[in-house]
């Protein structure tokens, strides 16, 4: 039984009537991923907000690598070891790639004090930036510009932006949204590479991609678990073939 | 502080609360459905004031008509005059960041402000009440209140009235709020939404403009009228939340009372009353009182 | 490393230093007018133009270090410069972390709302109430003298002095910030304007570089106060008024957001601008009406300059480069 990372109990989230998460709990274990799926309107980006800190449960705790995380700021869990990477792709467009993963990577090396100090020079960061873009993939477009990536790219920056700052678990909002096959290809091999060291939540709608990689599946609808075992179990559940996918094997 | 005195501040702080609604009225709600901040909308204050003062002698010379008249006249003109401006200017605006919107409009009050001068000169002018408005009347034994402040406070509460039922009963006021939270819907379904937009800017204008004319007797008419009203209409829509015709209708009331009372019991503070009183607010609820609609 | 950028900045400076050898009494002043006006300038741009915060109230701290200037000078004789700007600096800095503790409790409109209304608490304060002195001004009857170890070392009343005086600020302020904005503090800051969301994502505390970035403004802002105050011996509560933190924002987009430069380059265009649409050789009796000119003069440069004179260059380059291939068929 290895390390867990990350622990959700009960959490739940009520916006006036409606309960968007209801009394979920789940774990993230080092070396393996998490795959949480369902419908649109399940639940799973208010569950993966909960988890980031971004917003606050109504009910339920959150642990993060022992300690009780659930009053702290997105900041603050990050800074911890949880990184995320979102649906909607959130880099600095501006920047080239190589200064989107060193600004990242500044988070655990701020200095704001020394005002003197060109960030450039900071090897540090410089050095975690290239590490995490060439894990990445992104080895060779250091210098593009970041707004000029291909999607699949951009992606790509994503994840190595959520690298840059050495986590030990990731909470992955749908990293494979509008990728094309090759590009599937190249970020499974990643993600089966960063498995190794991380704890990983995988949010995802590509259930070939999931059934792939997953070790674990959680299953939720209208804001609940309906299944959480492993991707056999999980695909032989007949409450789970009913609501969620369709009938399929 | 004695009875009457308090009930005429009171009288007052209504009043001049619900003058206020009437401006930020439009303000919230060209900001709140087309999301352009106009910082020329105090502009068009001024602009119905010194309407009420330039057109009086037109109207009464020409077809000699009296107050009403040249308010529907005012009333008029400025429909058209919001309605042109959405066009050639305002349409622009929709797409533009809020920093170049702030200041586009900022030039526009600068150009506002020098035609102005250019057409009606810098004076500070008074304008009449009509006759029949012009007395006071009793209330109790011992002071009297004057009517034509009463009257302004009964326009401005029918012209809200009216607002309530254009947006709640009229397939006008469902296409408007419609719009304002998802103009492509709007558009597929067939409705003009360039249209749209245009009517509710010349109303947010009309409006803003009949409140001038209205308020003329009592507040004058002079240059730096339009800024001190924009000042305090942005106070009051951010208090009340962007978009929310019933937050602005608070806010204005509440600003109103503030301010009256401020200036009657912290004469020197008065001016700043207004805003602790905002900053107090924002720090409770940062989103403004009310959400929008 | 002497890109066009350095070249041109340091080109500005060196121009500005051999000005007063050709100009005369007007230009000096002027131009003195305008480089206090490019430190006013400087500080809004590390809020708009970096970070991304669009404050509407900039004028509240250049006032307050102006009138700092002079209320705490002495009636009849002259301070000491050594503590007089420090405490000038130290007044509009306190009002800026005032201000900004409170208003970055507001986002996107609100923002831009809160910080002119805090801007306008502070001109009322001077406006009507004992502490402004009156609403007409007041004056700085003795200037401020460098005084070390009771020896008076430079005579601010001489112009020539001030503009030197003045030009040596600027010069601190711009290579200040051009440091600064290396920094990680100050990259820090682009990200934050660039995407505050995943600023915070990666473990970045993003209100206390705001607040600081607010203070650093506002100290900003207070030394161009001061340094107005005491050029001209006079400050009044226009100082504050929310029409100057209008033109100072519009200083730094017509020069070009998010370029230092932007800053230098604003502060002269609109400053010649004002004199131009102001001057009664050009105009006659129409320059009463100087504000016309130049309000359609900002709707047509944030209309035609999305990105300000710093953006000119390009823009004609695309245009050569497509008319260039255009015409190749």
């Amino acid at each position: 039984m290895s390390e867990i990372l990350l622990r959700g109990r009960e959490i739940t989230r009520r916006w006036g009537g409606l309960v968007a998460v209801d009394a979920v709990s789940l774990e993230l274990e080092r070396g393996g991923v998490h795959a949480v799926i369902g419908t649109n309107g399940a639940g799973k980006s208010t569950l993966i907000n909960i988890l980031s800190g971004e917003i606050a449960p109504s009910a339920g705790q959150v642990e993060l690598l022992g300690t009780d995380v659930t009053a702290w700021s997105q900041p603050r869990r990050a800074r911890a070891g949880l990184g995320r990477s979102y649906q909607r792709t959130t880099i600095y467009p501006g920047f080239s790639v190589f200064e989107n993963c060193r600004l990242a990577a500044q988070a655990r090396h701020p200095r704001p004090w020394a005002w003197w100090q060109s960030a450039a020079r900071c090897e540090v960061s410089s050095a975690a930036a290239r590490d995490a873009a060439g894990r990445a993939g992104l080895g060779d477009v250091l210098d593009r510009s970041a707004g000029l990536l291909s999607h699949g790219q951009k992606r790509q920056l994503e994840i190595a932006m959520c690298l840059a700052t050495r986590p030990q678990v990731l909470l992955l909002d749908e990293p494979l949204a509008g990728m094309g096959a090759e590009e599937t290809e190249r970020m499974l091999a990643l993600l089966a590479d960063l498995k190794r060291g991380h704890a990983i939540l995988l949010v995802e709608h590509d259930m070939d991609a999931v059934f792939a990689i997953a070790e674990r599946i959680t299953v939720m609808v209208n804001g609940a678990v309906l299944a959480s075992d492993t991707p056999a179990a999980v695909r032989g559940n007949e409450l789970v073939q009913a609501a969620y996918l369709g009938g399929h094997a | 502080m004695d009875l009457a005195f308090f009930l005429i501040q009171t009288l007052n702080s209504l009043q001049y609360g619900l003058l206020l609604f009437l401006v930020a009225s439009g303000l919230t709600l060209i900001f709140g459905i087309m999301g352009v901040i106009n910082l020329a909308h105090g502009s068009f204050y001024m602009i119905g004031a010194y309407m009420a003062f330039a057109l009086a002698p037109i109207v009464s010379g020409t077809f000699g008509g009296g107050f009403f008249a040249t308010l529907v006249v005012g009333i008029a003109l400025a429909v058209a005059f919001g309605y042109l401006l959405e066009w050639a200017f305002f349409s622009f605006l929709y797409e533009r960041e809020h920093l170049q919107q702030v200041l586009m409009t900022y030039g526009l009050i600068l150009v506002f402000e020098e035609l102005r001068s250019l057409l009606v000169g810098d004076d500070v002018h008074g304008v009449k009440a009509p006759d029949w408005l012009d007395g006071k009347i009793p209330l109790g034994d011992v002071m009297t209140y004057p009517v034509y402040r009463i009257f302004i406070s009964a326009v401005c509460l029918a012209l809200a009235a009216g607002m309530y039922f254009v947006f709640t009963r009229t397939r006008l006021g469902m296409m408007i709020r419609a719009g304002s939270t998802n103009r492509e819907m709007v558009q597929s379904l067939g409705i003009d939404i360039k249209f749209l937009y245009r009517v509710v800017f010349a109303a947010g204008v009309a409006i803003a403009v009949l409140a001038g004319m209205v308020a003329a007797p009592i507040s004058s008419v002079y240059p730096g009228m339009g800024n001190q009203v924009l000042i305090v209409c942005f106070v009051i829509v951010v208090i009340g939340g962007i978009g929310s015709i019933r937050g602005a209708l608070v806010a204005a009331l509440l600003i109103g009372f503030v301010d009256t009372f401020g200036k009657v019991i912290f004469p020197h503070a008065a001016g700043v009353l207004v805003y602790v009183l905002m900053a107090m607010i924002l720090l409770w609820k940062p989103d403004g009182l009310f959400k929008a609609g | 490393m002497w890109s066009g950028r350095t070249l041109f900045v340091a080109g500005a400076f060196a121009l500005l230093a051999g000005y007063p050898l050709v100009a005369g009494e007007y230009g000096i002043d002027l131009v003195t007018k305008i480089m206090v006006y490019a430190v006013f300038a400087l500080s809004l741009e590390l809020l708009v133009g970096t970070t991304g915060l669009v404050c509407f109230g900039q004028a509240a701290l250049f006032g307050i270090g102006a009138y700092a200037a002079v209320r705490l000078s002495p009636a009849y004789e002259a301070a000491n410069l050594l503590w007089l700007l420090p405490a000038s600096i130290v007044a509009a800095t306190l009002y800026a972390l005032f201000m900004g503790a409170l208003s970055l409790r507001t986002k996107g409109v609100y923002f831009i709302m809160v910080t002119l209304a805090f801007a306008q608490m502070a001109y009322y304060v001077v406006h009507d109430t004992p502490l402004g002195g009156g609403t007409d001004g007041i004056y700085l009857n003795v200037k401020p003298a460098l005084v070390l170890a009771g020896k008076p070392l430079i005579d601010l009343d001489r112009p020539l002095v001030y503009y030197a005086f003045t030009w040596i600020c600027l010069a601190l302020v711009f290579a200040f910030l051009a440091v600064l904005l290396r920094s990680r503090f100050g990259r820090a800051l682009a990200g934050i304007k660039a995407n505050e969301q995943r600023m915070r994502a990666t473990g970045f505390s993003t209100y206390p570089y705001k607040l600081a970035a607010f203070a650093i403004s506002g100290a900003i802002a207070g030394l161009a106060g001061f340094l107005f105050a005491v050029k001209d011996g006079f400050v009044n509560p226009e100082l504050l008024s929310w029409h100057l933190s209008g033109a100072v924002l519009i200083m730094i987009i017509l020069g070009g957001l998010g370029h230092l430069r932007g800053a230098l380059i604003g502060a002269f265009a609109f400053t010649l601008l004002q004199e131009f649409f102001k001057s009664e050789a050009v105009f006659g009796a129409f320059s009463k009406h100087w504000l016309l000119g130049l309000g359609l003069t900002i709707i047509a440069s944030v209309a035609l300059l999305p990105r300000g004179l710093v953006g000119v260059p390009a823009q004609w380059r695309a245009r050569l480069v497509g008319r260039r291939s255009g015409g190749r068929s």
